[in-house]
């Protein structure tokens, strides 16, 4: 099947690949929201999982340590954040921007003795006869794990979220947290808590860029993958299965402008690679319009800094 | 036990003792990231922040400091008065980038006619790209009440591309034998923006930055505008009460930071940098913001905080070339710097007791 030199088959698989980094970090990130701490500096946690995924891939030989320690370096930056913001109770918006700036600079210096190495293959798994499923075998059943990984996060976070008794304490610590407080629940670990998983899952997705999308590591590949999913996160209305819609709509851009790049039509390369950050604009802004006057979706208290006075 | 005890009022004292308290600790961190990196900590510190202003070739250097601390002083300023209000432009980057284009395109548009006329109309054409990058995040808040954090920070993406773009394709050299990037508006008097005194490293650049921290100063202290603009931050809702229409507050902030950064954009690619290529930002957008945060949000502070700034970039440069550091170690320090200074301003906010009962 191809439509305008496209073959739709391939750029669906693709599609996959291209959306399983900002997918891991956007559902990480929507647990922390969820909690009521706006953390800016996905963008930092994800190339600091880069960097961290791709030197322990090299070092030990093993794409799976690699990831192990992709999430360990994403999940440390988190802590830092939620150090600063939660015990130091600094502004998040600041504190997220000083997450990146940092980030982006440590990572380039670790990744220094890194550049032109090839890391070890993450494996795709075999689904047997699965995977010679005509379109379906393709699209579905020729990935890693990583990328099935993902998908049960999305899963897993919406099961916890809705039918746990823990996430319903996390919602509460994000929409009131003078009220959680109160009711004896300990907000800065929950958000703690709630701020290391982010930065795990995001880390992760930084991993899966240098070990499998690219796979190389080069200074700042992440190039705004950290903003978009924050933006996808506005974007599903802080619903984790709507973030799996938007993760993939971006991904399916991106994978679509980079084909049209191969495809060889007459447009610049620049100005298609500009897509998906116009795309993100003009989706945040739609979203962003529908909700103006409605219900407000976003956690009651998100960004807000909190202080038990008592 | 360690209790915080939230302040009626943010502490003047530890209001301007952070920042130098962050510097301090920055640099005994640093030590420490050098250190680990296989340098002799005393001696890179050294060779960043006394080598430049008072070592052998410190003359040559003190110029180069306001070349680089113009652009960041120019664009914090404007930036300053958007936090202030609570309005995150935290996308300079790009309006820097497209400030510099259209500053740049007016330029090449009439090479190689000489004319007094030309570099007012880049300044111009300069200001009003920076503005119109601004304007679009101010404009889909407004209008649709998308964040303009996001809006903005997307738009630095987009103007990156633009910027690879009109180096390779409208505003290439026709002259350059194939290699991307633009004329060199250094090669072009009426365009270039050339040191006003010889070896001081003041070009028009640095007047405009002085005159941006002037201007903001007398806005936030003397003027009503200013007034609201802070209000609208501490207080949102009293200022609603108070007739302040956050619409406009938001379409000035944003134009406001968008014009200056636009205008740094411009002078930089007239001046210092010469050309479009698509390696023009360097990241002057990102750093004006911890300049901001780092001078107060206060003008003077600002001044003191883009020197300092500076400092760190061609310090950078010579621990580079002479210790072999490598470049993204400035990057890290900038981002501790940041890290420090919003940590230690608890002690702005609130009290620390030792000790103590609950409910004392």
């Amino acid at each position: 099947m191809t439509l305008g030199g496209i073959d739709l088959v391939a750029l669906a698989a693709m599609l996959m690949v291209a959306s399983t980094p900002i997918l891991l970090a956007a559902i990480g990130e929507l647990i922390a929201e969820k909690a009521g701490v706006l953390n800016l500096g996905v963008e930092g946690m994800m190339i600091m999982g880069a960097i961290g995924a791709f030197a322990g891939a090299v070092i030990t030989g093993s794409p799976a340590a690699g990831f192990a320690f992709g999430a360990l370096a994403g999940a440390g930056m988190a802590l830092i954040f939620g150090f600063l913001t939660q015990v130091l109770l600094s502004n998040q918006v600041a504190t997220g921007l000083a997450l990146t700036l940092f980030g982006l600079g440590l990572s380039a210096l670790f990744g220094k003795g890194f550049e032109g190495v090839r890391p070890p293959a993450t494996e795709k798994l075999d689904f047997g006869a699965l995977a010679d499923l005509p379109v379906l075998g393709p699209v579905l059943f020729r990935h890693d794990w990583v990328v099935y990984f993902s998908l049960a996060m999305v899963v897993a976070v919406w099961l916890f979220l809705h039918f746990s008794r823990s996430g319903l304490i996390l919602r509460a610590v994000g929409e009131n947290h003078e009220a959680a407080h109160a009711l004896g629940y300990r907000v800065v670990a929950v958000r703690m808590a709630a701020l290391a998983f982010g930065g795990a899952l995001a880390g992760m997705g930084g991993a899966y860029l240098s070990l499998v999308r690219v796979p190389q590591w080069t200074e700042g590949m992440t190039a705004g993958a950290g903003w978009i999913a924050l933006a996808i996160v506005v974007f599903a209305s802080w619903r984790v299965e709507r973030v799996l819609l938007g993760a993939y709509l971006f991904g399916g851009v991106t994978v679509l402008q980079l084909r049209l790049q191969a495809a060889g039509y007459a447009i610049p390369v620049q100005l298609l690679s500009m897509a998906p950050y116009v795309i993100t604009i003009i989706v945040l802004v739609i979203i962003s319009a529908r909700h103006r006057h409605g219900a407000q979706a976003a956690p009651a208290a998100l960004g807000k800094t909190f202080h038990a006075s008592r | 036990m360690i209790r915080l005890i939230a302040r009626p009022a943010p502490s003047r004292f530890w209001l301007w003792a952070t920042p130098v308290l962050a510097v301090l600790a920055t640099m005994v961190a640093g030590a420490v990231l050098f250190a680990a990196l296989g340098t002799d900590p005393l001696e890179a510190l050294k060779v960043i922040f006394w080598d430049p202003l008072l070592g052998a070739n410190a003359g040559y250097f003190r110029g180069q400091l306001l070349i680089k601390a113009g652009p960041l002083m120019l664009i914090a300023a404007g930036l300053a008065v958007g936090f202030r209000a609570g309005i995150w432009n935290i996308g300079a980057e790009g309006q820097y980038i497209v400030g510099a284009i259209c500053g740049a395109a007016v330029g090449l548009a009439v090479y190689p006619a000489e004319s007094v006329l030309i570099f007012p109309a880049m300044v111009v054409a300069g200001a009003l790209g920076g503005w119109a990058w601004g304007m679009i995040p101010a404009l889909l808040k407004n209008r649709f009440g998308a964040s303009e954090i996001l809006v903005s920070l997307m738009l630095v993406y987009v103007a990156q591309n633009l910027l690879a773009w009109a180096a390779f394709g409208p505003l290439k050299n026709p002259a350059g034998f194939g290699f991307p990037g633009s004329r060199n508006l250094q090669q072009y008097p009426s365009a270039h923006n050339g040191e006003l005194i010889a070896g001081s490293g003041l070009h028009w650049g640095g007047v405009a930055a002085l005159a941006a921290l002037v201007g903001t100063y007398v806005l936030m202290s003397r003027h009503i505008a200013g007034f609201r603009i802070q209000v609208a931050g501490d207080a949102p809702k009293a200022a609603r009460f108070a007739g302040v229409a956050p619409a406009r507050l938001v379409a000035f902030c944003l134009g406001l930071s968008g014009a200056l950064a636009g205008l740094a954009g411009m002078f930089e690619v007239a001046g210092p940098s010469g050309q479009i290529t698509d390696a023009f930002g360097a990241g002057y957008g990102f750093t004006a913001i911890i300049v901001a945060f780092l001078g107060r949000l206060n003008p003077i502070g600002i001044l003191l905080a883009g020197l300092l700034m500076a400092l760190t970039y061609i310090g950078g440069d010579m621990a580079q070339l002479m210790l072999r550091l490598p470049a993204a170690a400035i990057q890290v320090f900038q981002g501790m710097l940041l890290f420090f200074l919003l940590g230690f301003d608890l002690l702005t906010n609130y009290q620390v007791r030792f000790g103590g009962r609950v409910g004392a």
